[in-house]
């Protein structure tokens, strides 16, 4: 068994309980989903129902940095998440020889600005904005985070569902293992926008939408320097015309290292009985504690997989946890798990 | 398990490529490509794939799809699903699959980049969305077709192949970045065999968006030209079979053309704007040189990104002076932008193509609407197709973001 030294060393949330990773871990200790909102879709006579980040009090003083000011909701929500990641190290980052790579997992992206610069288009391509365009590219709030930090190093977005995330975490391990970067932020991210949940409601009426964004800061640290390591994420099971989601699922479950009862399960169910049916069958047997943020937070996509990473982590800091196991089973891509665990 | 692995190895493996597939403007496959690249020719024409009247800009490479797909494992039910962009996609990669002689097998990675991934039925999911009488009819196919990862589930199941998907979506460097990251799984033992490439589509919507910025030429796009005034967009896809060079021995496969380096850096300056000395430009190059473990010296082609905007040619130049030095005086330089158009998240993978063509086929493609050098290019343009000994080819992909990443290629002897 290889024992892995990447370490966790900060996670920060942007998430419908505000700004921070104490308004996520407050939400969830009180036990009630989040209040539900609408958002208007034109021409459609009932709202969407959603579940939006709040406006953050106080408003950082980053939203009104250059790169940040005219930036949709995605990129202020990812830096955000970023930077309370980053914690202390964010100074590090200063004398310009740290090299900080950042990892961004998006399953929409830049919903907002594409949305609004394509309806520009259709009404007339001669007056369609110049300066929305380039924020409707997948990797624009990546871009925005690299500016801030001040960082060149390596830079990928990734666009998958959101498994990806844990994927990203994966890249993030091997670039440091090979000493291309010093650090690494690995953030999923999400906008709320009519369009998105929409898509959605086709799929299911009953899935509440959300954004927000989620942030890993990870380092590679000798053993025992830093209390959470990433202890596994398995292979990436894909749901194909050979292989159906449950049996992605059952797979992915099947590679972790045995739980027990001194584990904390962050799954990805959502209170949606059609959605969550596979992954629900797989982990029916769990006799420890889990917790489901889904369920309170709503269908926030790749910054979903990104909450359920931080919460587990959040766990195992303040709890009494040995491990917390992440499991993914995502919306038309693949299943896949992580195990976190906390250093002796 | 994706991590922790055992697989990391102390002496990087070698990484060869056994099959390559290309479509663009100048045609569906290796020769088809070969030959216009060979005769200099451009195939930038009017689009008609969408209403272009109210635009500024009214060209851009656009390809002709063949009447039918090729038969794989899909069914005519999955095929009918597809946009512009998978079918190009999976041409290329039908090209590629059958040059390799790969088989089906349960752990194949695919790496793609992309910027649009299926941005057409994005669109259209959206007028329609936008009716006054709101009908879903065909919607949820859009949702689903769309999306990149899609379009990657789509090569695993005509082929017959699982194995985890990764999308990179860097802008312009994706399909750079995309071969990269497949090669550097390689390297470091990660996986034996990667299916790799970048693809995009033109569409309404980017296309709109360059011609907002005044990124499209008016007149002809004329990479490193003095008086050059924007770029032209294309559309097309590349995918690599990229497998070890132990690998590709035991099988017996036929070798292409070896990687050997790879560099990515981000350029902090602006969100679509280059720093002017190119700063990053020389960090990717730089690093793709590390690793190749070679000099600009033993460059004997560089397939310049070369948009013909005047930032980016202009940044890029001084950043290929600054990483050649001495060598930039004799070091031949192009932009096949000039001929295809910039084709976004297939650029990087199709010029790695073209590079491997320059390779093995022994010529450098030229920068053919060349008229008036750009005085701050220290290296030679190549403005006619040229016969030539290339035994080492690096290739350059930037994109908005500040997304700069570098390959190098060897020829395979």
């Amino acid at each position: 068994m290889v024992v892995s030294n990447i370490f966790v060393c900060g996670i920060g949330a942007v998430s419908p309980a505000g700004w921070g990773t104490a308004p996520l871990r407050e939400a969830l200790a009180r036990d009630e989903p989040i209040a539900i909102k609408e958002i208007v879709q034109p021409g459609w006579p009932h709202g969407l129902r959603v579940r939006p980040v709040p406006p953050p009090s106080p408003r950082p003083a980053f939203v009104s940095h250059a790169r940040l000011r005219r930036t949709s909701a995605i990129a202020q929500q990812a830096f955000a998440a970023a930077l309370e990641a980053l914690g202390d190290d964010s100074h590090a980052l200063n004398d310009g020889s740290f090299r900080l790579g950042v990892v961004l997992c998006v399953m929409s992206g830049c919903v907002n600005y594409s949305r609004r610069f394509y309806a520009e288009t259709l009404k007339d391509p001669a007056t369609a904005s110049p300066l929305v365009f380039p924020e409707t590219v997948f990797n624009a709030p990546a871009s925005h985070i690299a500016a801030l930090l001040g960082t060149s190093a390596i830079n990928y977005t990734l666009v998958g569902d959101p498994g990806t995330f844990l994927q990203g975490i994966a890249l993030a391990a091997d670039w440091l293992m090979r000493g291309q970067v010093d650090g690494c932020l690995v953030i999923g991210a999400e906008e709320l926008d009519w369009l998105t949940t929409e898509a959605f409601r086709l799929f299911n009426p009953k899935i509440i939408v959300s954004d927000g964004a989620g942030a890993l800061y990870l380092k590679l640290q000798p053993l025992g320097q830093a209390p959470i390591r990433v202890g596994a994420i398995t292979h990436p099971y894909l749901f194909s015309k050979k292989q159906t989601r449950s049996q992605a699922a059952h797979l992915a479950r099947a590679e972790l290292p045995p739980g027990n009862g001194a584990q904390l399960l962050c799954d990805g169910l959502q209170g949606v009985a059609r959605m969550d049916r596979d992954e629900q069958l797989v982990w029916n047997d769990w006799t420890g504690e889990r917790i489901s943020v889904k369920r309170f937070l709503g269908e926030g996509s790749m910054a979903a997989a990104a909450w359920q990473c931080v919460t587990a982590i959040d766990a195992l800091e303040r709890g009494s946890y040995s491990a917390a196991i992440v499991s993914i089973v995502g919306c038309n891509q693949q299943a896949i798990a992580a195990q976190f665990v906390k250093s002796q | 398990m994706l991590f922790p692995t055992s697989h990391q190895t102390d002496s990087p493996a070698r990484v060869v490529i056994t099959g390559a597939g290309i479509i663009t403007a100048l045609g569906q496959g290796w020769k088809a490509n070969a030959e216009g690249f060979r005769a200099g020719r451009t195939a930038i024409r009017p689009v008609t794939l969408f209403d272009v009247s109210r635009q500024r800009v009214k060209v851009a490479a656009e390809l002709d799809l063949p009447a039918s797909l090729p038969s794989t494992f899909l069914q005519p039910r999955d095929l009918r699903r597809m946009d512009r962009a998978a079918k190009m996609l999976l041409l290329a990669a039908y090209e590629a699959w059958g040059q390799s002689g790969w088989s089906p097998s349960e752990d194949l990675p695919v790496v793609l980049g992309t910027t649009s991934g299926g941005m057409t039925l994005g669109q259209d999911y959206y007028r329609q969305a936008i009716q006054p009488r709101h009908s879903h009819r065909r919607q949820p196919t859009r949702v689903l077709h769309y999306q990149p990862q899609r379009q990657a589930l789509d090569l695993a199941n005509a082929f017959g192949f699982s194995g985890p998907i990764t999308v990179i979506a860097n802008a312009c460097a994706s399909g750079a970045n995309a071969i990269g990251h497949a090669w550097e799984l390689l390297r470091y033992g990660r996986a034996e065999r990667v299916l790799t490439g970048g693809y995009d589509a033109l569409c309404q919507l980017v296309f709109a968006g360059f011609d907002s910025l005044q990124a499209l030429s008016p007149t002809q796009c004329r990479p490193f030209d003095a008086h050059r005034d924007g770029l032209a967009l294309g559309e097309g896809a590349a995918v690599l079979t990229l497998e070890t060079l132990d690998y590709a021995r035991r099988r017996g496969a036929e070798i292409l053309g070896e990687i050997i380096g790879y560099g990515a850096a981000t350029d902090a300056h602006h969100l679509t704007q280059p720093h002017p000395n190119g700063d990053a430009a020389f960090a990717s190059m730089t690093a793709a040189c590390e690793t190749a473990n070679v000099g600009p010296e033993r460059i004997d082609y560089v397939n310049a990104h070369g948009t013909g905007t005047p930032l980016n040619d202009t940044a890029e130049a001084a950043a290929i002076n600054r990483w050649a030095g001495a060598r930039a005086a004799t070091l031949p330089v192009s932009s096949t932008k000039s001929s295809i158009g910039h084709l976004l998240g297939g650029a990087g993978a199709v010029e790695t193509v073209i590079c491997l063509m320059a390779l093995r086929e022994q010529w450098l493609p030229p920068t053919s609407t060349l008229q008036t050098p750009e005085p701050a290019c220290a290296f030679r343009v190549v403005r006619q197709p040229t016969d030539a000994s290339p035994d080492y080819a690096l290739t350059n992909s930037f994109g908005f973001g500040g997304a700069n990443a570098t390959l190098i290629l060897r020829r395979w002897s």
